[in-house]
């Protein structure tokens, strides 16, 4: 009797492992299937042309001649880079600062408040952040045509971005020790200095970990830009005009059903995944090492 | 000679103390900006949605006919396609998350436990377009060929349930397709945080339970899970937060119907997010454009509610197990 229910409750141990192992691989199976499949698709598209070329004309069944498929993403990829850039400039400066109140002078009841507010914010749909880049040029905006623009587009993404660097700069600040900050005021040092000359610094690592991590957040939307940047065959020709990007595009090409877009649409999916992939990468290496650092220091 | 240095020691302090407190609103001017774009978004979204909102008041949520050249604007069928996909999401993406959650936290060998969980975050790591690629021409055709019929077949039979499981000519992009590809994208999200909330579990509490000789599972299903039980709620709801707002893969794989209410869990759907991502730029009717900013206003509320929540319960959790005792 009591063998027998202490077999069962083994038995019933065990089968609960599996079946934890078994969510483990269920999660693993997708994420092997989408990474395995852009290789693939990707890789027979991708070369130096594809990367530098402008974009191809769509193969269509009167017009399956050898010749339209002959093109790249070149504009998609300028028009990233340059609303990412612009983007992270104003982000970035913003959201330290925002994130130096919170860790340094935030200990209040608002402090917490707009800690909070900042991680709501961070929970704001990316396709509600569009609409609201998109209404604010609606009502700007001279004309109908002005709303889409490589401006907006970047202003959506720094409403992606801020959250991201807000909490990333708030969490390694708080990381540093009080014992950085008592010596530097019993050094007669005035808290502004203590905090841009020694407390910055010593999180500093983790905070360019924030923003790499903003940009790989908002390198990957396609919603916002959808209804700001809109998108533009010829590239980036001003911050006032409409400008390409890879997120979108993929979404555009990737729907189009015509034979080159759609394997072009993979090409773009492998460079916007190893561009993702490296920057996490990068920031996680940069953590880990950091934390290691005041591992052993502590 | 000192009364000079004095002047100029005082000078600095006062300098020093104008630049501090000029800091300290700076950097407090600057968390005003960040924190004023939530009220701004609502602002925007309600002042841009009043057309609609006066015209047809609280029957644009109920109404089901969605027909923009005759001016009638329902919401319901893309709040109920939201609702749809997002619960499947969860009833297929909860308990796989909390299966890896557990794993993770309180049965893996400490060598895996960081590169399992750094594979589980590249989920979250891959764009949302990108799960629409490949949602539409890898998990669709199987869908279409493989798992809808089956659906039909078997959970088609049941009665009750049965209505919602007729095969439709949906092609493979419907509302169960959308569900399926938005539970592997909650997985990171709702797994990385339950994991953290059952980590947080004090030792001694497995160690009671293990002491008077229960087994792995029976420990954590009595120490560990109660104690975690806010945090991995306030998980969960995370999660749903995140299905809610998903716009690109599901747009790519949802059949965008936008007309009349679902019938059927394998037919074309529509949600807020995919009606927005598709009609915004391609309406021709201003009516029609703030009735789709009026649809975001609702998600907005919708999710802004849901983060609240789920923050409180994640938070309490923390704040708890980070208290010395």
């Amino acid at each position: 009797m009591k063998t027998r229910t202490r077999t069962r409750r083994k038995v019933t141990d065990l089968t609960v492992r599996l079946l934890m192992i078994g969510c483990v691989a269920i999660a693993l199976i997708p994420l092997a299937s989408i990474l395995e499949t852009t290789a693939v698709q990707g890789g027979r598209v991708i070369s130096w042309h594809f990367l530098t070329s402008a974009e191809p004309i769509p193969c269509t069944i009167t017009n399956a001649t050898p010749t339209c498929s002959y093109g790249g993403i070149f504009p998609a990829i300028e028009g990233s880079f340059i609303m990412l850039g612009v983007a992270a400039l104003i982000a970035m400066p913003l959201g330290i600062l925002a994130g130096i109140y919170l860790a340094e002078f935030g200990q209040h009841r608002w402090g917490r408040l707009a800690s909070f507010i900042v991680d709501v914010l961070s929970g704001v749909p990316s396709i509600v952040v569009g609409l609201f880049v998109y209404s604010l040029f609606y009502i700007l905006a001279a004309n109908p045509e002005d709303v889409y623009s490589a401006f907006s587009g970047s202003i959506a993404l720094v409403v992606i971005m801020l959250p991201v660097v807000v909490r990333t700069t708030e969490e390694s600040l708080r990381l540093v020790p009080r014992s950085v900050r008592e010596a530097a005021a019993a050094l007669g040092i005035p808290r502004y200095k203590a905090t841009i000359r020694i407390v910055l610094p010593t999180g500093g690592a983790a905070v360019v970990t924030g923003g790499i991590l903003a940009v790989a957040r908002a390198g990957g939307e396609a919603a916002p830009l959808l209804l700001t940047a809109l998108g533009n065959r010829l590239g980036f020709i001003g911050f006032n005009h409409p400008a390409e990007a890879m997120p979108p595009l993929i979404y555009q090409w990737g729907t189009s059903g015509y034979g080159n877009w759609v394997a072009d649409a993979w090409g773009m999916a492998l460079v916007l995944i190893l561009i993702m992939l490296s920057l996490s990468l990068t920031a996680r290496l940069i953590l880990a090492r950091r934390a290691r650092l005041i591992g052993g220091s502590a | 000679m000192t009364a000079p240095r004095g002047r100029v020691a005082r000078s600095h302090r006062r300098r020093d103390r104008v630049l501090d407190n000029l800091f300290v609103v700076g950097t407090g001017a600057a968390v005003g900006v960040v924190v004023s774009f939530v009220a701004a978004i609502s602002y925007l979204l309600v002042v841009q949605s009043l057309p609609t909102i006066r015209l047809f008041g609280y029957r644009y949520l109920f109404g089901v006919e969605w027909n923009a050249p005759a001016s009638i604007f329902g919401a319901e069928p893309i709040i109920v396609g939201t609702l749809i996909t997002s619960a499947i999401a969860l009833l297929i993406g909860v308990p796989i998350s909390l299966g890896i959650a557990m794993f993770l936290s309180e049965e893996a060998p400490g060598w895996l436990r960081t590169p399992l969980a750094a594979l589980v975050e590249l989920l979250a790591a891959v764009p949302s377009v990108v799960y629409g690629l490949w949602g539409l021409l890898v998990l669709v055709p199987i869908m279409q060929n493989q798992v809808n019929p089956d659906l039909a077949a078997t959970l088609g039979r049941v009665p009750g349930i049965g209505p919602w499981f007729q095969l439709e000519p949906s092609g493979g992009t419907d509302l169960v397709t959308a569900g399926v590809i938005l539970s592997v994208m909650v997985i990171p999200t709702i797994s990385a945080i339950s994991r953290e909330a059952m980590s947080a579990v004090p030792r001694s509490q497995r160690e009671a339970a293990l002491a008077i000789g229960a087994t792995r599972w029976e420990t954590t299903r009595t120490a560990v899970l109660p104690y975690a039980s806010s945090g991995i709620f306030g998980a969960i709801i995370l999660g749903l937060g995140r299905a809610l707002g998903e716009t690109m893969a599901v747009t790519m794989t949802v059949g965008n119907h936008i007309n009349g209410l679902p019938t059927s869990l394998l037919g074309q759907g529509q949600t807020i997010a995919s009606a927005i991502a598709n009609e915004l730029n391609n309406t021709a009717y201003p009516l029609e454009r703030t009735a789709l900013i009026e649809a975001g206003l609702v998600l907005l509320l919708v999710t802004l509610l849901v983060n609240v929540v789920a923050r409180l319960f994640v938070r309490r959790v923390f704040r708890g197990g980070e208290t010395p005792s």
